[in-house]
């Protein structure tokens, strides 16, 4: 075992500025943390959308939301980051596109590309996860709304939705989980996110198990720790008397 | 766009395409034979067992598959190395094949978990009281019926990983992505090589994902 561990090499002085190791680890979480918060705004206003429209008793809105899903679905996460990053900004109309391209620092452009694709492609994620649990509801709950006098919207708004949200807090949870582990994939196209650290790291230092180790720990703890907290929010939020999944 | 500069790339594309596919098919097979051992661990009564298998599941379901494919191609070389007291090198192929299997056998285990939970006691007491061994009881009777169960599920799975085969980009394989990538910047036409490529994935894995919500229909009890 010729390997030559050293566990300090995150506080030593990366040559640049006065920045150690630790520094860029930290400027790496937090480009992740903003990503995965951006896109996951998109992605659960856009899903809830089409969850509902999905829904609704109309044909064509639930068929245009299903041509989404199943687009958005079935084209891998890079190859639409690929789109999203190398096509799409050619084809905006000229004066954006030269803003995009030159004006706009490069992680900034980087960043913007990253969002709309994870928060579109999530989007298609979070609208199944909606469109279940609308589904889950007895349809007592809508018709009883409707003889209240609601009329469609409303009863989307202040009947539905917010007792499907109760529904789902779970696989909602590991819906965000999977765009905060998806949003390593920014790293492919140059944004210095935990993971393009984590390899800088390791090419610098030739650390590399140590650099791993780390990113590796970071993940998994604040993954376990946000589902702990779910679970505890979920179990809160709880519907009564409606879950007979493993509720009490 | 020009789709006659892709028509002429067809060879390399196709040899991109053959090295998706026999890394996932690879991947598959090995990641649910790892996956279900994990299952049977995890159900076994063996607590550090039940354990060990529970913390490997959790673990690599919290971290990206990106990471596991990049700390892989660095790793399993060292590993190899330390086992084997030799220096050879590894290609890509491998690490990469290894990274897949053991990242993927984490939601196996959980598909085969569940299918073996939805066997009913009776199947296993009946194959006790017929003087089966655990072995036996889960070989002949519970894990065939469990499989029939969760075909659809593991198959849908395998749709995912098949897309996640792209990854592999980030450690420079020539996979159909990364071919058709190299393609597009060689002959400046990577808009239509891009756009395509989506569409070959699209029309792959829609056609796939249909078949098996056929079969799954089809294989309901």
């Amino acid at each position: 075992m010729n390997y030559n561990w050293d566990w300090s090499v995150f506080f030593k002085s990366t040559g640049i500025g006065s920045e150690i190791y630790l520094d860029w680890f930290i400027a790496g979480l937090g480009w992740t943390i903003a990503l995965s918060l951006s896109a996951w705004v998109i992605a659960l206003l856009l899903g809830t959308v089409l969850g509902v429209m999905r829904t609704l008793p109309g044909r064509f809105a639930a068929r245009a939301a299903t041509v989404y899903v199943e687009l958005f679905r079935n084209v891998p996460l890079l190859v639409q980051l690929f789109i999203w990053y190398f096509i799409v900004p050619d084809w905006l109309p000229e004066k954006i596109e030269l803003w995009f391209k030159q004006d706009l620092h490069p992680a900034t452009s980087a960043f913007i590309s990253v969002t709309v694709c994870l928060g579109l492609f999530t989007a298609a994620r979070v609208c199944e996860q909606v469109r279940t649990g609308i589904q889950a509801l007895p349809r007592g709950q809508s018709m009883a709304a409707y003889a209240l006098g609601l009329r469609l919207p409303q009863v989307y708004r202040k009947v539905l939705l917010p007792q499907a949200f109760r529904i789902i807090i779970p696989p909602l949870t590991s819906e965000f989980l999977n765009v905060f582990k998806n949003s390593s994939v920014a790293s492919l196209i140059g944004l210095m996110e935990l993971l393009a650290q984590t390899k800088q790291t390791a090419e610098f230092t030739a650390n590399l198990f140590e650099a791993f180790t780390l990113a590796t720990v970071i993940y998994f703890v604040l993954n376990m720790g946000l589902m702990l907290v779910m679970r505890t929010v979920e179990k809160r939020v709880r519907v009564p008397g409606l879950i007979a999944l493993g509720g009490k | 766009m020009d789709f006659t500069q892709v028509i002429q790339a067809f060879p390399s594309l196709g040899n991109g395409l053959l090295l998706t596919l026999e890394l996932t098919v690879l991947a598959v097979i090995g990641g649910v034979i790892i996956g279900t051992a994990l299952a049977l661990a995890r159900l076994s009564s063996i607590r550090v067992l039940s354990w060990l298998a529970g913390f490997y599941v959790n673990y690599f379901r919290s971290i990206p598959l990106l990471l596991v494919i990049t700390w892989f191609y660095f790793i399993v070389p060292f590993m190899v190395g330390w086992v084997t007291g030799t220096n050879q090198p590894i290609g890509a192929f491998t690490s990469c094949l290894i990274a897949f299997m053991m990242f993927e056998a984490a939601y196996f285990c959980e598909i085969v978990r569940a299918g073996i939970q939805s066997i009913s006691k009776g199947q296993v007491n009946a194959a006790y009281a017929l003087g089966m061994t655990y072995p036996q009881a889960m070989r002949l009777v519970v894990l065939p019926l469990a499989f029939r169960k969760m075909t659809p599920l593991l198959l849908q799975q395998s749709i995912i990983l098949f897309q996640d085969t792209s990854l592999v980009y980030a450690v420079g394989m020539m996979d159909f992505l990364n071919v058709a990538r190299s393609q597009g910047d060689i002959t400046g036409e990577l808009h239509t090589f891009l756009l395509f490529a989506g569409l070959v994935y699209f029309v792959i894995s829609f056609g796939a994902s249909t078949l098996v919500k056929r079969l799954q229909k089809r294989l309901t009890v």
